[in-house]
């Protein structure tokens, strides 16, 4: 079954489109190693910063009506030193999320980060919950454009930039990465929202704001990447609320040539991979079409 | 899965029990809660405090459901100080549950501190059942001893149970831990017969001496274990232990999972997701 499931990016042979989003389950190697056996294609992890970051106190983490969720983990992960050391043996397909607040961060990362065995690395712009890393930088040109740079002059692995609605025009930003040097880019990340407990007034998370995921951000990923695609050369992962095998169809034909899922862990478990794999491969079988790539763009038409 | 169980809901304390100097117990009304296995969790919202992972407890008042806390950390030292009224958010239940299987004739339930409170519902859930119970519950001195009463009213039609108490300073019932008395109970299999399943939750290190024990002599053990949680929900993977989740494939394991779980006992991840070895102290 795996075999016309599988797709190919920036030079990447994968099993299959899924690979699991950055923030979810992405901080031990013997979890990485369960969710290749699971059926993911590969797993980006959570995002790595120079130090170990705590991230905010509980709640971080809020359900919203039955198909959503909103977070503000505050980039929680164990630091650059600790997780070199997790990730040690991996054997898996690992992209490595990288996030930092000075170029010389970047830099630094990707320069430990760059002999170990993984796939490459996606460069967090976009994380709309932390002031000075992710989002505050995405929403300046200038400094994605160094930092796609620095990156990009300290190793030779794919390098893919995970682009959010902000401040910036989510176009401009990705176009920026794409002349920068950047590989491909991922969208949608997490979009800044809020929950208000009406009992007590209280906004729910620690952090107040958060980064909106799951079935209510489908439609706005669909549209930035059918709108991305129209705009770049470069390939795309789509990511946002993908809960179902025609979620992956519609992120496919908008453009995309990979996915990214998340949410759909936490409501419908661990055996998502395979019931979205098995729901694609119908589909194909149906629908006459030999591989996944001719679904990619097909929307582009219209 | 019932999705509706994610939505955080409010509910209102509506008694609050003093249980021992430094534990509490808050009493509410939940249709979720009320219908909830043996073992499972709710994730806990202190407004303006934290959220954590709770077991669920029982409540003596029909229809309603409680949480039984220790006064420890920031959380729940702030949760301590909230009086009959006063709101708190819950999402759940999760988790796994106890298992009882019908054919089984003796089990074994040790725990120490609130790690009392799952196997006090699973004690509830036993009341019909012909079964020999022997509850063992450990605690530093005699008036952080509790839940006595409550074990006491569950079993009270109930022939065949006996509640082993153990203090640390001898202050009450045995000297020493419990896990002295199940040692003196195992050695006793003429008086006590076969032991069919070990049920425990408590401190981890304690918990690890227990299936140190159990997989010795060949007694089937599941164990609630604790981690560090954000999400509850299967996620975050801050609970994990090696390769499961504690939230989502547990929280309780049995022998076959946790000889695989190399972390059991030894180690646990902290906030930022590094390991840290849990500290010895004897």
């Amino acid at each position: 079954m795996d075999d016309n499931l599988s797709i190919d990016i920036v030079g990447i042979n994968l099993k299959n489109p899924l690979i699991v989003a950055s923030g979810f389950l992405g901080l031990s190697q013997s979890i990485f190693n369960r969710l290749i056996n699971l059926g993911a294609g590969a797993i980006v992890s959570k995002s790595i910063s120079l130090l170990p970051r705590e991230g905010y106190k509980n709640p971080t983490i809020v359900p919203i009506n039955t198909n959503s969720y909103i977070n503000a983990v505050g980039l929680a992960n164990p630091g650059l030193d600790y997780f070199l050391y997790e990730i040690s043996n991996n054997k898996v397909p690992v992209f490595i999320s990288i996030v930092g607040s000075n170029y010389d961060d970047f830099s630094h990362l990707v320069n430990k980060l760059k002999n170990f065995n993984i796939l490459g690395f996606e460069l967090n712009l976009s994380c709309p919950h932390v002031e000075k890393m992710g989002m505050e930088i995405g929403d300046d040109p200038n400094a994605v454009y160094d930092i796609v740079r620095i990156i990009k002059k300290n190793t030779d692995k794919p390098l893919f930039v995970k682009v959010g609605i902000g401040k910036s025009d989510i176009i401009k930003t990705a176009k920026v990465a794409e002349e920068a040097g950047a590989d491909g880019i991922t969208a949608i990340n997490t979009i800044r929202a809020m929950k208000i407990d009406i009992d007590t007034g209280y906004p729910v998370l620690e952090n107040k704001i958060g980064g909106l995921s799951g079935a209510s951000i489908k439609p706005i990923g669909v549209r930035c990447v059918y709108e991305l695609k129209k705009n770049l050369q470069i390939p795309i992962i789509g990511c946002g609320g993908i809960l179902s095998y025609e979620d992956v169809i519609e992120y496919l034909m908008a453009g995309a040539s990979a996915v990214q899922i998340g949410s759909v862990l936490g409501l419908e478990g661990l055996n998502s991979f395979k019931e979205i794999l098995n729901g694609l491969y119908k589909y194909l079988r149906i629908k006459k079409y030999k591989d996944l790539s001719e679904l990619v763009g097909i929307a582009q038409r219209y | 899965m019932h999705k509706d169980i994610n939505s955080p809901r409010i509910v209102t304390i509506e008694e609050v029990i003093q249980e021992t100097p430094t534990v509490k117990t808050f009493v509410f009304e939940d249709k979720f809660s009320n219908i909830a296995l043996p073992g499972q969790f709710l994730m806990v919202w202190i407004p303006r405090f934290e959220e954590l992972p709770i077991s669920i407890m029982i409540s003596e008042k029909k229809n309603y459901s409680a949480i039984t806390i220790r006064k420890r950390g920031y959380a729940s030292s702030a949760l301590f100080n909230f009086k009959k009224g006063d709101k708190i958010g819950i999402r759940g239940p999760y988790g796994n549950s106890f298992t009882v299987k019908d054919n089984f004739k003796t089990i074994i339930l040790i725990g120490g501190g609130t790690g009392m409170v799952p196997l006090v519902k699973l004690l509830n859930s036993l009341r019909v059942k012909e079964l020999a119970i022997i509850i063992i519950m450990g605690s530093k001195t005699k008036e952080e001893i509790f839940f006595v009463d409550i074990i006491n009213k569950i079993l009270e039609h109930h022939n065949s149970f006996r509640l082993l108490i153990s203090t640390e300073d001898g202050s009450f019932g045995v000297k020493g831990l419990p896990i002295d008395i199940m040692n003196d109970i195992l050695q006793k299999k003429k008086e006590y017969g076969n032991i069919d399943m070990i049920y425990t939750c408590g401190p981890e290190l304690m918990m690890k001496k227990i299936y140190d024990i159990a997989s010795e002599k060949q007694i089937p053990i599941q164990a609630s274990l604790e981690r560090y949680m954000k999400c509850g929900i299967g996620i975050c993977s801050s609970c994990c232990i090696n390769d499961l989740l504690v939230c989502y494939d547990g929280t309780i394991f049995n022998n076959e999972q946790l000889q695989n779980l190399s972390e059991f006992g030894i180690s646990y991840r902290d906030k930022t997701g590094r390991i840290q070895k849990y500290i010895v102290d004897d």
